[in-house]
């Protein structure tokens, strides 16, 4: 029998599957992983730190640059926090237009996971498919906020400004197009016969291993279990649409591509409940204390000139109180943890971010796969390293 | 699915009458040192060499299953003499659909029970707190600093952490 020997290699930081700044140091027996350690941190910018430094509305605008992808969850969850801890809620109007900004950075998400994810094992083909649909929908968001990555635009209360004439068509325009673009991507990989052999029975994960180490999200559900915030701790107006929740119980690389894709279809037919549903009505709650007034009653009302003024000087100060706040962003459960002193400031801000905590699970799913499946496995879990390393 | 789970109850203004709460009474009604709620969200503040046992008690018991730790982090007191870290556990029942927090102080310098062994997601939770905040965990694993550098010096989440980091030039 010949010696075992394990070797140690290093796979990144500037490996293109680890999709930004990831690096692995990976113990092999010949070429089945033994161990695989994650080495994080290099994109660490201190987030919850420079946070307490910060007013509210000025904290706002970092979780842009968490998970740079779904920037619009990232607020969402962050604005949620903040109004709970307020007490504060937004007329139906503007939760409307916040749940379909939402899910349509859910669509985008998954978009640019599936077409990395994809060409990592070697379909070249999706990453530019995915790359035109998500096009679309950054043009939405571009003509909705002005900014296509960093849109900033929920605010404690609502949201900054309403829709622009046109937003509807646009949107339905999208999800009219993208329900037929969604049969192309599975006819290009579901019965694929070497992405069946790249993903299926490749890093399993049980249901027990995966609610023991704390995945969430689509990765969660593709091992068989059923949660799913939208549904079980509705927010916003998830509660009045019509969606199912897509479970499977296999555990695999497979399972999870299975799970985000039939996610894409529950999307689009949210957007199109929402669109129906959308009602008329002011975008933002102008409570005195936390919200800016509208710009033209500046010039002829004093209240809403101090109210201005005191809200620029002061910034809002919610009350003493803790909040945790959670909401199911593409990637899993997000969460926003806020202590307040009664300060402007937070006096700390934790943020809970889901790639951070699915990491964790890849030693579990790498174990006993071959090298090249490391890359597949990193792909399906659907990390983003802007929101691991804060 | 029906559960022991009493909704009626966790919604009560009593908080008391909280299925987590009165389960925490029954069986380990010294560890309790304070019970508090805002915004509907409960914390049950515990005393430090209990917590464990306090989390595994709520991850078994059959009505309550807290089976997902969602979070795990650290809040730095520095006006509180005696105890000036809160560790804060926020657990997550996904069979109830219930959360539930569990806070713990500590004192500078003195290690914490591991959560590990309760939920593996505690491994790098504990990290990021040990590096943020500088508080062991006794019988973790795998004890390293997880996102600044091995060689970095002091704990940036620390009150007296200068927001500017340490500059010695």
């Amino acid at each position: 029998m010949a010696k075992q020997e394990i070797m140690t290699i290093n796979m990144g930081p500037h490996h293109p599957s680890t999709h930004g700044v990831l690096r692995i140091i990976l113990e092999l027996d010949g070429e089945v992983v033994v161990n695989a350690i994650p080495d994080i941190g290099y994109l660490h910018r201190g987030v919850e730190k420079l946070s307490e430094d910060k007013k509210y509305l000025q904290v706002l605008p970092l979780t842009d640059r968490l998970d740079y992808l779904a920037s619009g969850s990232n607020n969402l969850a962050y604005i949620l926090a903040v109004e709970k801890l307020l007490g504060l809620e937004a007329p139906v109007r503007a939760q409307y237009i916040r749940t379909i900004i939402a899910e349509l950075t859910r669509i985008m998400s998954h978009l640019l996971w599936l077409g990395t994810h994809a060409a990592d094992v070697g379909a070249m083909t999706m990453l530019f498919y995915g790359m035109r649909e998500r096009e679309d929908i950054l043009d939405i968001i571009e003509m909705t906020t002005g900014a296509r990555l960093m849109p900033t635009y929920f605010r404690p209360g609502g949201v900054v400004s309403d829709i622009p004439e046109g937003f509807e068509a646009r949107v339905k325009d999208f999800v009219d197009k993208f329900d037929v673009k969604i049969n192309e991507y599975e006819r290009l990989l579901t019965k694929n016969r070497i992405w069946m052999m790249r993903t299926k029975n490749v890093g399993h994960i049980s249901r027990e291993d995966a609610i023991s180490l704390g995945l969430s999200g689509p990765s969660l559900r593709a091992s068989g279990v059923d949660w799913d915030i939208r549904r079980d701790e509705p927010y916003e107006v998830y509660n009045e649409l019509d969606f199912e929740i897509p479970v499977l119980p296999e555990g695999d690389v497979y399972a999870r591509y299975m799970v985000r894709l039939r996610e894409m279809r529950q999307s689009s037919r949210m957007l199109r409940q929402l669109l129906d549903g959308l009602p008329e009505g002011p975008y933002i709650e102008r409570s005195p204390k936390y919200v800016f007034p509208e710009k033209d009653r500046l010039e002829d009302s004093i209240e809403a000139m101090i109210h201005h003024f005191k809200l620029v000087v002061d910034g809002l100060a919610p009350p003493v109180g803790e909040v945790y706040s959670t909401i199911e962003a593409p990637k899993g459960e997000i969460g926003f943890y806020i202590v307040s002193d009664g300060s402007s400031k937070p006096y700390r801000l934790r943020i809970r971010p889901p790639s951070f905590v699915n990491l964790q699970s890849l030693l579990t799913m790498a174990k006993g796969n071959m090298l090249a499946d490391v890359v597949a496995i990193i792909g399906s879990l659907d990390i983003v390293l802007g929101e691991i390393d804060r | 699915m029906t559960t022991g789970w009493d909704r009626q109850n966790y919604q009560s203004e009593d908080l008391e009458q909280h299925p987590a709460v009165k389960a925490l009474r029954k069986d380990h009604a010294d560890a309790i040192v304070e019970v508090g709620s805002f915004r509907g969200e409960v914390t049950v503040v515990v005393a430090p060499d209990r917590c464990v046992e306090v989390l595994t008690l709520l991850r078994d018991d059959p009505d309550l299953v807290f089976d997902f730790l969602s979070d795990l982090t650290a809040v730095h007191w520095i006006d509180r003499e005696d105890a000036p870290f809160d560790v804060v556990y926020q657990l997550y029942s996904i069979e109830n659909k219930m959360r539930f927090r569990i806070k713990t102080r500590v004192k500078d310098g003195v290690e914490v029970d591991t959560a590990y062994g309760v939920w593996r997601t505690a491994d790098w939770l504990e990290r990021e707190v040990y590096d943020m905040f500088g508080i062991r965990f006794a019988g973790h694993p795998d004890q390293r600093r997880i996102l600044n550098p091995d060689d970095f010096e002091g704990h940036p989440l620390r009150k007296e952490f200068p927001l500017g980091g340490q500059v010695r030039w």
